[in-house]
């Protein structure tokens, strides 16, 4: 008996949409940088330091908000009975991965920021702490997506990482806050310390914004296709699991399957063959 | 939902008077830790009474993942976790009774790291009034959190390891604001105000709280 | 014959996968209220999977599933495990309390009270001094007997047994055997895995025989004592 799998997903004009919303981000990027290296002036304070706030901020803004928020976001959606679906968890851990990914480099571009304005490669002020503590709990909930474990568990386990990680994020931003703030003696150096931008300098970095937004975007569509890849060929193993599992009981008359979701598909012997096992399998 | 978190508690409890693991090995460990930071940073005591109350918290916060992962194994950690599911407890009460074993565990540890402090680094303690409001805010956010995550790595069998990962980085606003009342408390700090830091501890007490209640049922469901 | 009653449990092409493995590959059965059915069949056939699936610990992956009435492929399997009394593999006491204690604490948690745990530790003869023995020091024996003990004090509608004699001496055995027959004989569905027919037929109505995760034969269980239980119902 042979089963003939079906296509993989997300291939044909999906990919190509993926692939072109690639190359502008790339793009983007890539003038941004050529922008912000070159064509922008320096500010009158921080001379060429100034450059990394095209850079900086944008990445900044995409791991915190738009990735981390997003993985927080499905996370909430998929362990809500009403809304569960598994997407939502697939975009939660591609949203959570990239996002880590981002917050990392946040750190990079802070740090070297950092070392270009203060001379010192880190401060324990409160944007760098928050976002180093962020990362760790990202590193957490990649672990717990580590875990062997079917689907549902998984899923379960690493929702309550993410929502858990999402309500506490509020809380160490607020007290490592206070803790620099409120810390008398010793100066606080302050990231905030706004070039005026004007001009040239306002259009390369509304571009940064776009720019990386974008290429987070890319990133993440390019992950949760390998997530939706990885979940059809699990998929087809069952359905094999499945025909071998039948193989090892008694002949007996075959039971009317009735899949959910597409998980599980129906048995052979011409019994309505569903999308996850191909027309072949009859008999 | 509050008869069964008593019930559970009371388990908790009992188990623990019988097995006096926390009494004989947790404690142990927390004078321990006291010690080694001695090393550390000692001989002279100044360094040693200007970090007290970090290197307390930290005490805490690093039992705290044992006392945790003891609380949790309780049930069962051998990949089966039918036993509270199939017991008929309501799992918010579950929660409950176990976050209050666990505070209640955490409490005897901390008094006994409280007298070491006072006693190993020469601390004084100007207001007792903060110092214990501060403590029991702090310990009962971690008994909360910890339980969740404790629950969540149970029966894992990479348990051990992936708990201090995902519960010392939730817990540290509580080392942050619990040494900060600490300093006030010790007199050790030149900042007066110390009214930010406890609410703050109060928040994540609640927060945690309300945060297990909600999310430990649906958390059970993953066999 | 049959009664106009629901069946205690129905299965229609249950599909349950552990892992990533389908454990149950499609399993009809239909197990009528006050039934006493045992499921026999190779290691790895899918009883232990069946019985935590009758049990409300498993999620259903595919077909139909209810048992007493709720419907497993829905959310919420809570309500169905305070009413299935279940003895699985694992004991699932706590290892530092006593008998006494672990039986007390398991009617209290099923809103049951607490005066009941003399009568059924009675019944399973832990009496005297072995009530106050921490269960942790207790042979593998004696620990299965107190799990039976809770199964047995807590009264439920579903009886859930997987390979219950195993670990049991015949004393226990004999224990075991009549307090099935006295489950079912007040009404409650006992559903039993077992390896040990000589043990296990004499108190059913029905064998099921699983095999690869399916449902490969069902016979009515032959002897005096099947018919001889009053509304045994033959296949």
């Amino acid at each position: 008996m042979s089963i003939a799998p079906p296509p993989p997903p997300w291939s044909g004009r999906r990919r190509r949409t993926v692939d072109v919303i690639g190359a502008a981000a790339v793009l983007g990027v890539a003038v941004t940088v050529w922008l912000g290296l070159w064509v922008t002036p320096p500010d009158q304070h921080l001379h060429d330091e100034v450059r990394l706030v095209y850079v900086h901020p944008p990445i900044a803004w995409v791991a915190l908000y738009l990735a981390f928020g997003l993985a927080a976001l499905s996370s909430v959606l998929w362990l809500w009975p009403r809304t569960r679906s598994g997407a939502w968890d697939r975009l939660a851990v591609a949203s959570m991965e990239v996002g880590t990914v981002f917050t990392a480099l946040t750190l990079v571009t802070g740090s070297i920021w950092g070392r270009a304005t203060w001379g010192v490669w880190w401060a324990w002020d409160a944007r760098l702490t928050s976002t180093a503590l962020l990362l760790v709990l990202q590193l957490g909930y990649l672990a717990v997506r580590r875990v062997p474990a079917d689907h549902e568990a998984r899923a379960r386990r690493s929702a309550v990482v993410a929502l858990v990680a999402a309500v506490d994020v509020p809380i160490v931003h607020f007290s490592v806050d206070w803790w620099t703030t409120l810390h008398q003696g010793g100066t606080i150096t302050n990231p905030n310390l706004s070039p005026t931008i004007h001009g040239a300098m306002a259009w390369t970095l509304l571009l940064g914004f776009v720019a990386f937004t974008l290429l987070f975007v890319w990133l993440l569509l390019v992950r949760y296709r390998v997530v939706v890849l990885a979940e059809w060929r699990e998929d087809t193993e069952l359905a094999l699991a499945l025909h071998e599992r039948w193989a090892e009981g008694a002949p007996r008359a075959e039971p009317v399957a009735v899949p959910r979701e597409g998980t599980v598909p129906a048995p052979p012997a011409g019994v309505g063959a569903t999308e996850s096992v191909g027309p072949a399998a009859r008999g | 939902m509050w008869r069964d978190g008593v019930l559970v508690a009371g388990k908790d409890l009992r188990i623990e008077v019988r097995s006096r693991v926390v009494l004989h090995q947790v404690v142990p460990v927390g004078v321990l830790m006291l010690v080694l930071f001695a090393f550390a940073l000692g001989p002279a005591t100044a360094p040693m009474v200007a970090a007290a109350p970090g290197l307390f918290w930290v005490a805490v916060l690093f039992t705290g993942v044992l006392a945790v992962q003891r609380s949790a194994a309780l049930e069962g950690g051998d990949g089966t976790r039918d036993g509270v599911r199939l017991s008929g407890l309501d799992p918010a009460g579950v929660f409950l009774g176990k976050t209050a074993a666990v505070t209640v565990q955490l409490v005897v540890l901390e008094v006994v790291l409280c007298a070491g402090v006072v006693l190993f680094y020469g601390a004084h303690v100007r207001s007792l009034g903060t110092l214990v409001a501060s403590s029991a805010a702090g310990t009962v956010g971690l008994a909360a959190a910890g339980t969740l995550y404790g629950a969540l790595a149970a029966g894992l069998r990479v348990r051990e390891t992936l708990l201090p990962l995902l519960f010392l980085p939730v817990a540290a606003p509580v080392l942050v604001a619990g040494t900060k009342a600490w300093q006030s408390a010790l007199g050790t700090s030149g900042v007066g105000a110390d009214d930010p830091w406890l609410r703050l501890l109060l928040v994540f007490a609640v927060v945690y709280l309300a945060l297990g209640v909600v999310i430990f049922g649906p958390l059970q469901e993953a066999p | 014959m049959a009664p106009a009653m629901a069946p205690a449990v129905l299965l229609r092409a249950a599909v349950c996968v552990t892992g990533r493995f389908p454990a149950l590959a499609g399993v009809d059965l239909e197990v009528d209220a006050g039934e006493t059915v045992v499921l026999e069949g190779p290691n790895g056939a899918g009883k232990t999977t069946l019985l935590r699936l009758c049990a409300g610990l498993l999620p259903l992956s595919g077909g139909e599933a209810v048992v007493l009435g709720c419907d497993l492929a829905g959310g919420d399997r809570s309500g169905l495990r305070r009413r299935v009394g279940m003895l699985g593999h694992h004991a699932n006491l706590y290892d530092d309390l006593t008998v006494a204690e672990n039986v007390r604490f398991a009617l209290r948690a099923a809103g049951r009270p607490a005066a009941d745990a003399d009568e059924a530790m009675t019944r399973l003869e832990l009496v005297g001094r072995l009530r106050r023995t921490a269960v942790g020091r207790l042979s593998a024996g004696q620990r299965r007997r107190v799990a039976l003990a809770v199964v047995v004090a807590r009264r439920p509608e579903l009886w859930l047994l997987d390979e219950p004699h195993a670990g049991l001496d015949r004393g226990g055995r004999a224990l075991l055997g009549a307090a099935v027959t006295e489950a079912a004989a007040a009404g409650a569905t006992v559903v039993l895995a077992s390896h040990e027919p000589e043990e296990s037929l004499p108190l059913a109505d029905r064998v099921v025989t699983l095999a690869g995760g399916r449902v490969t034969g069902v016979r009515a269980a032959s002897g005096p004592e099947a018919v001889a239980r009053g509304g045994a119902h033959v296949a």
